[in-house]
């Protein structure tokens, strides 16, 4: 009777007798994925007009920024960096993505930007440590994962290389959130100049001592082919991009481009610019891996940070009652505040307390 | 907007220029350019302009309602690549399953366990001076072994429990059963608390606890009664009716039937429990299982031929019990269930439900006495008062 309950897809292989049945285990783990969705937080970061809406747009096919007002210049004179963040559920085959960019506008706009990562850098500790408590918590039925998956950061062609403001920002973020650069309106380069720009981008990042997501190295026993290409796309890096909202016919097909009075720019295509090869990491290949990266380094690096400070500081303190040192928590949107009303706030703040004298007493 | 290619009216578009206005203004010489056709459907395009029906859903901040169907897309983003990435990962790092029999002496637990897996994994093989002689005390030993099936690794444990109900007394004989399984919820716990905690915490815990029942065809014991009451809270349980080949179809159906209303007026839980079923389709397959339990098993590990095939089964006088066969045992359904089937499904309850349950009564516990987190003691073996009782 379980296969007459469509459970085929786990027992057809073993009609087979010889077969003990636990290779349907992939399968069974499928099935609730499936089910369950998944889930991707993608941050971009960079100067204003440098194609960032665009390039989103343009890799999961959306249009996020529709009603979107430009500042003039006198208007932004006193913008500072904001946070925000858009939320789409995307379905594919039956696969649910729920994807959340975080946008970072006003980063880098202004006369005098020192600093103006730090709106930032605290969005992304805000998140670990949001997860933090809830992990710790002792409802942990659903909890919300709002950690920041992979940064994309746009540098600009125009320049030589890295400025100080690229330095500074991805030196500031790079312990806590996986870094892509990119090389952002590629269609202003010639080939020649977008490897040149590459290669000393490369160097830089190696001389200042940047730590950008690496790839994670191919197994020995993967197929050549594989290996082929996981070698192009790391010698690629950073990925010289362009975006657009616009189709175009070109070579009797249609296909998203930039129409310029001396030629067609077709971001599909893959002599044109790297945007398939960035698309095809970040979605394709490489989601997962970005995820695992986050919760399992970054996150883990977050926490163990966390917890020593606080159990340093009560042991300084001795009391049992004292505040935790925590940072304030972001005004919260519409959607954490309905979480926040379901869960009783007081209760949290002692589940999470609970815990963590659980640590300072086990160690 | 008064552009004749009407792409200033379709909504993914709206901000962007119309490729068309610079063209003419160039003299160049390029047809309008057409809304890209989505790979998925056909359409039949009449014009060589289509007006978009179903605008897409454009989200702001705080609108998540919207679903983007993949069909809505202008193309593919490829998004169930994901579950390849994951997948691959899986299969690298392989599973573990943890398995516990229970039941008395010569009840066949140990050639079950070897029957269901194919392989001599239980302790009675993997002994060498293995002796059948009944012990005195409850004593709980496990074995592990990786076996791997199509490429896909599993560490499998199985946790065997000599001694239990086989003395005169058998009063408390679960309790140390009890304390296993609480010992590996600490384990993990502790790991999970840990500052520097492991990539993947090594999982000890007991995932399914199979309980052998003797086929006496009468009603469920009071020792059945007593462990099934206390280990089904903390750990999923799977009642299964040992050496079934003493029971003809019809005593097995009535002792079936007896055995679950026993199980519902002493308030036991087995797995699947009913209140674990995540939606509809689970419960209508849990529903099905839960009709049928306990399976009636039997087990061996010899090949006879029938009918020209090998076949496992027991030879008597009378006939060839076939272990494999669903008109002779249930074996093949348990065997679904456990490996088939629902065997993450087991991971998952262990996980979610069992463990946490576990783990905030352990934190709670720990706030309320202000006591240093006493963990139950591992060493000396005896196990807390006051633990023995919270757990009932």
């Amino acid at each position: 009777y379980l296969k007459d309950l469509n459970y085929t897809i786990l027992t057809c292989d073993f009609q087979d007798k010889q077969y003990v049945g636990f290779a349907t285990l992939p399968n069974q783990v499928h099935r609730k994925s499936v089910k369950k969705g998944f889930d991707f937080t993608l941050m971009v970061a960079g100067e204003s007009g440098l194609g960032k809406s665009t390039l989103v747009n343009s890799l999961f096919l959306t249009d996020l920024y529709k009603d979107r007002k430009l500042l003039n210049a006198e208007e932004r004179i006193n913008q500072t960096v904001e946070i925000t963040k858009h939320t789409v559920d995307i379905e594919e085959k039956g696969v649910k993505l729920k994807l959340t960019i975080v946008d970072t506008p006003g980063f880098g706009d202004a006369v005098n930007n020192n600093e103006c990562w730090r709106p930032i850098t605290d969005y992304i500790d805000q998140q670990f440590e949001q997860y933090f408590r809830d992990e710790s918590g002792l409802n942990r039925k659903n909890i919300l994962d709002n950690r920041v998956h992979c940064c994309l950061y746009f540098i600009p062609p125009f320049g030589h290389g890295l400025r100080p403001v690229d330095v500074e920002f991805m030196k500031a973020l790079h312990e806590k959130v996986n870094i892509i650069p990119l090389i952002s309106k590629a269609d202003c380069l010639t080939p020649n100049e977008v490897k040149k720009l590459k290669d000393r981008v490369r160097d830089e990042i190696e001389r200042f001592g940047i730590k950008v997501y690496q790839f994670p190295e191919c197994d020995s026993d993967e197929e050549e082919e594989f290996k082929q290409m996981d070698k192009e796309l790391k010698e690629c890096t950073p990925f010289a991009v362009i975006g657009s909202n616009t189709v175009v016919e070109a070579r009797g097909q249609r296909v998203r481009g930039r129409l310029y009075p001396w030629g067609i720019v077709e971001v599909e295509n893959q002599s044109h610019c790297d945007f398939v090869k960035l698309r095809n990491m970040l979605i394709r290949s490489h989601m997962h891996d970005l995820k695992d990266v986050t919760c399992d380094v970054h996150y883990e690096n977050y926490r163990a940070h966390c917890i020593q400070e606080m159990t340093s500081k009560l042991a300084q303190d001795n009391r049992t009652d004292s505040p935790l040192p925590l940072l304030p928590l972001p005004t919260p949107d519409v959607e954490t505040e309905r979480l926040i009303k379901m869960k009783d706030e007081e209760m949290c703040a002692i589940d999470f307390y609970i815990v963590i004298r659980t640590l300072v007493l086990f160690y | 907007p008064d552009c004749p290619c009407k792409v200033g009216t379709a909504p993914l578009y709206r901000n962007s220029l119309c490729a068309q206005t610079h063209s003419q203004e160039q003299g160049l010489d390029l047809e309008p350019p057409v809304r890209m056709e989505e790979e998925m459907e056909e359409r039949e395009v009449e014009e060589r302009v289509v007006e978009i029906e179903h605008p897409l859903p454009c989200l702001s901040e705080s609108d998540t309602q919207g679903i983007i169907k993949g069909r809505d897309l202008f193309g593919y983003v490829g998004i169930e690549a994901v579950l390849d990435q994951m997948r691959r990962k899986t299969m690298k790092a392989g599973f573990e399953f943890n398995i516990m029999v229970v039941g008395q002496s010569g009840l066949g637990k140990s050639t079950l366990v070897n029957t269901l897996f194919k392989s001599k994994v239980s302790r009675k093989s993997c002994t060498p001076n293995y002796e059948e002689k009944i012990s005195k005390t409850v004593h709980l030993q496990s074995v592990s072994h990786v076996i791997e099936e199509k490429g896909v690794k599993m560490k499998l444990t199985v946790i065997d429990t000599p001694g239990f109900g086989d003395q005169i007394n058998n009063e408390n004989c679960w309790e140390p059963i009890v304390k296993y399984v609480n010992e590996q919820y600490e384990k993990y716990l502790k790991e999970e608390l840990n500052v520097n905690r492991k990539r993947r915490i090594p999982d000890t815990r007991v995932h399914c606890c199979v309980y052998f029942l003797p086929a006496t065809g009468h009603w469920l014991r009071p020792i059945d009664v007593e462990f099934m009451r206390r280990l089904g809270k903390i750990v999923s349980i799977v009642p299964v009716i040992a050496k079934a080949d003493t029971l003809t179809l019809e005593e097995r159906l009535e002792f079936k039937q007896r055995i679950r209303q026993d199980l519902q007026a002493n308030g036991i839980r087995v797995y699947p429990q009913k209140e674990y079923d995540e939606d509809a389709e689970d419960r209508i397959l849990n529903d099905k299982i839960r009709e049928n339990i306990p399976f009636a098993v039997v087990g061996t590990d010899k090949e006879h031929q029938v009918n020209g095939n090998k076949v496992l089964g027991r030879k008597t006088k009378w006939g060839i019990i076939e272990v494999e066969n669903v008109a002779h045992c249930e074996f093949a359904h348990l065997r679904d269930l456990l490996i088939r089937s629902h065997l993450q499904d087991l991971k998952d309850v262990t996980h979610n439900i069992h463990y946490e349950a576990y783990r905030v009564k352990r934190l709670n516990e720990s706030n309320a006495n202000g006591l240093a987190l006493s963990p139950l003691i591992l060493e000396n073996g005896t196990l807390e008062k006051s633990d023995a009782e919270s757990h009932h």
